[in-house]
């Protein structure tokens, strides 16, 4: 059994409650990236289950993030298509798009499947960069509205939109926590510390590794979704590799293979990129040094520290336990 | 006796935050935000905008029609999600009375409707995407830097008439800002009789020629490029290098050569012509004592996005006085901002036309080694050239925006 420090529900419920109450008492530039942090908190949760769980480092999940968001672009814009159109599409898409290159970078592990989902993630990006007359370039797509939903309270408001975004990640975070913690997760976890012997045990190793591959694809096409939505504009920079790069770090920075660690990672990084950068604009530094200090200090993430510590802080017996 | 004294102390403090409040309001300084990159790839172009647009500020003494000035710089980091939120910061946690600066086209298209969702009076100093002022216009921003095709419309008939070249190939840089430079420069050099033979779009960021350079028919009479940033460092060298200087000549956009390039380029940048809004060799006494200025307290030549920073400032300051300071009221400030006349910025007179970009005089400049020094010395001017050149602006904004295959390559 884990601590229940950091793992069970009374810290993730007390997290959530304040996020839950607190908006009407933010500022509006806070909320703003609160609900930036959401949506990329999604992300990095999404890229957590082949990372963190099934142990593949990939550098191209921002690919399925900007299919997600150039579809709700493209069809919105051109076709005035409604936000119950766009999302299933959107997400269908990313997960095509992932059935289809997992299907190739799962061929390889460890460096060669980094490589792979790189070159993958730069086919996308490419597509973006000079598909002009679909994607419209470099330019990127703009005016895209914001979704109607019926609702009595319209998501052009930052209110209203931040519980919309909130909504979306506590549905991913309770999917993808019963996923992991189903014998589908247990398997992954098995595969991530041996292959090998998850395979002499007699599992289809590569077909759960497959389907961790596309479902972390389908949720990075959600984030993307919401994050078109959110922007009202898409770009290639939204599914460059410095985005892919960026998610991995949140992964990282957070904690691998613990679900909350990504998603505080998420938002620990996009509030010191807009916080720190509107005091010095050394702010890229300051990033390095929380990155280096993670990296020597707490290589196993910040929820991982913790952890570590808790453990070493309970006394014996409930030690033994772990 | 010290409870009369708190009570005094309140009654202050009372009057202070509840009683002048709305004249103070008034007479609180004027706030701008200046959106730019100040990090990654673009902030050596950053630094220049901010420093243009702070130079302004600080020769009218930080202050604008009797009010203090604020200027709030944000980064844009080169990504417009990152532009979209700093804009939001300075709208709405900062109270910002104007928005100023934006250099990339993809971060200018990503503010326009959220510009005018706020309705917070803006001017692109830099952004240079031409849909921004015709087909796609924003209500409540202005321009004072230039559309991709504006200085490349005269300089197409320029090639054609004085220059004399009837043939040339075109190589550019495979993005929107390219296609527009090169697609004014193509329709009117093509009506003036001339032909391009030949495009080629090296992607964003090439600093290979290699590939490219073999390909360049050598039946033309000269190589018209459009080069930024990095491409624009490596590009005359390796054009000299393949032995192309001496049967072509070198023409081109303006970013080709501009003053942000030619320190880091060498002698095979001389004899090269390209059009602009702006030469920091620009012979008046406004603009000599502007590169002067920028020279001592930068320590660098100034290129056109010094320039128009600087005058975007200026615009502000001249749209603040003439509402008398009241920025507060949005709509009259905008309508001020519309109207600003200068006769006298470094680039010489500007003004705007309905669509809110500068009607300006187009440099036709020539790269000369003076002192030791690369110079764009002005060979040809042509004065109050708009964005929409000699069309009618209905008739103009009938045709596609240029891209990649607008105009259609007939001669190639």
């Amino acid at each position: 059994m884990r601590s229940a420090l950091f793992s069970g529900p009374p810290v993730a419920a007390i997290i959530f409650l304040l996020l839950l109450i607190s908006p009407p008492f933010l500022s509006s530039f806070l909320l703003t990236l609160l609900t930036q942090a959401l949506i990329y908190a999604i992300l990095a949760m999404s890229l957590d289950i082949i990372l963190g769980y099934t142990g593949l480092a990939s550098l191209g999940h921002a690919a399925y993030f900007g299919l997600g968001a150039y579809s709700v672009g493209i069809l919105a814009t051109r076709y005035g298509a409604g936000f119950w159109v766009v999302l299933p599409l959107g997400i269908l898409l990313a997960v095509a798009v992932a059935a289809i290159f997992g299907l190739v970078a799962l061929r390889a592990t460890g460096v060669y499947f980094l490589m792979i989902t790189l070159a993958l993630g730069m086919v996308v990006w490419g597509l973006a960069h000079r598909w002009v007359t679909m994607t419209q370039g470099d330019n990127g797509i703009s005016a895209i509205p914001r979704p109607e939903l019926g609702l009595p309270l319209s998501l052009a408001h930052s209110i209203p939109f931040y519980y919309f975004a909130l909504a979306g990640f506590l549905i991913t975070f309770w999917i993808l926590r019963v996923i992991v913690r189903s014998p589908f997760g247990q398997t992954l976890v098995g595969i991530r510390e041996s292959e090998s012997r998850m395979r002499t045990l007699g599992y289809h190793v590569w077909l759960h590794k497959y389907i961790g591959f596309v479902i972390a694809g389908g949720f990075g096409g959600f984030a993307g979704v919401l994050w078109a939505c959110y922007n009202g504009f898409v770009s290639p920079v939204d599914l460059q590799l410095a985005t892919s790069v960026e998610v991995l770090l949140m992964v990282a920075l957070g904690g691998r293979g613990t679900l909350l660690g990504p998603a505080l990672g998420a938002a620990i990084i996009v509030l010191l990129k807009n916080l720190v950068s509107v005091y010095t604009h050394r702010w890229l530094l300051i990033l390095g040094v929380v990155y280096i200090g993670t990296i020597v200090y707490a290589p196993e993430g910040i929820v991982g520290a913790v952890r570590q510590w808790a453990r070493r802080a309970t006394p014996g017996p409930l030690r033994s336990e772990t | 006796m010290k409870r009369r004294i708190i009570a005094s102390l309140l009654a202050v403090v009372a009057v202070i935050a509840v009683g002048p409040s709305r004249g103070w309001a008034q007479k609180g300084p004027i706030k701008v935000g200046f959106l730019t990159q100040m990090t990654g790839g673009g902030a050596a172009v950053g630094r220049d905008m901010s420093n243009g647009f702070t130079m302004y500020i600080e020769e009218a003494g930080k202050q604008i029609a009797g009010r203090k000035v604020e200027v709030i710089i944000e980064d844009t980091q080169g990504d417009p999600a990152q532009a979209l939120t700093k804009l939001r910061k300075l709208v709405e946690s900062d109270n910002v009375h104007a928005v100023a600066g934006i250099f990339l086209a993809n971060e200018g298209y990503a503010l326009a409707p959220k510009v005018d969702e706020y309705r917070i009076p803006t001017v692109w100093a830099v952004v240079s995407a031409d849909d921004l002022t015709q087909r796609k216009p924003v209500k409540w921003a202005v321009r004072t830097g230039w559309t991709s095709s504006q200085p490349n419309h005269p300089f197409g008939e320029y090639v054609a008439k004085t220059l004399g070249y009837k043939k040339v190939v075109t190589v550019a840089a495979d993005y929107a800002f390219g296609w527009e430079q090169v697609g004014g420069f193509q329709r009117t050099f093509e009506e003036a009789g001339g032909q391009v033979i030949q495009k080629l779009w090296p992607p964003l960021g090439t600093t290979d020629f290699g590939p490219y350079l073999p390909q360049i028919k050598r039946d033309a009479d000269a190589v018209f490029a459009v080069m930024v940033a990095a491409m624009a460092l490596r590009f005359p060298k390796q054009y000299q290098d393949a032995g192309l200087k001496a049967r072509l000549p070198l023409i081109g956009g303006g970013t080709t050569f501009d003053e942000f390039v030619l320190p880091s380029l060498g002698d095979e940048a001389i004899g090269s012509i390209t059009p602009l809004i702006y030469s920091a060799a620009i012979d008046t006494p406004v603009n000599k004592r502007f590169v002067k200025e920028f020279r001592t307290k930068y320590g660098k030549v100034p290129g056109y996005y010094a320039e128009a920073s600087y005058s975007a400032a200026r615009w502000i300051a001249e749209g603040a006085k003439a509402v008398g300071g009241n920025v507060e009221d949005k709509d009259k400030f905008l309508a001020a901002l519309r109207k600003v006349e200068v006769s006298d910025a470094p680039r010489g007179p500007i003004k705007l036309d309905a669509y809110g970009n500068p009607i300006q005089t187009i440099y036709v400049r020539k790269v000369e080694k003076k002192d030791g020094e690369l110079w764009n010395t002005v060979i040809q001017t042509f004065p109050a050239v708009s964005q929409f050149w000699k069309y009618k602006p209905e008739d103009f904004l009938k045709q596609p925006v240029y891209d990649r295959n607008y105009p259609a390559c007939k001669y190639c």
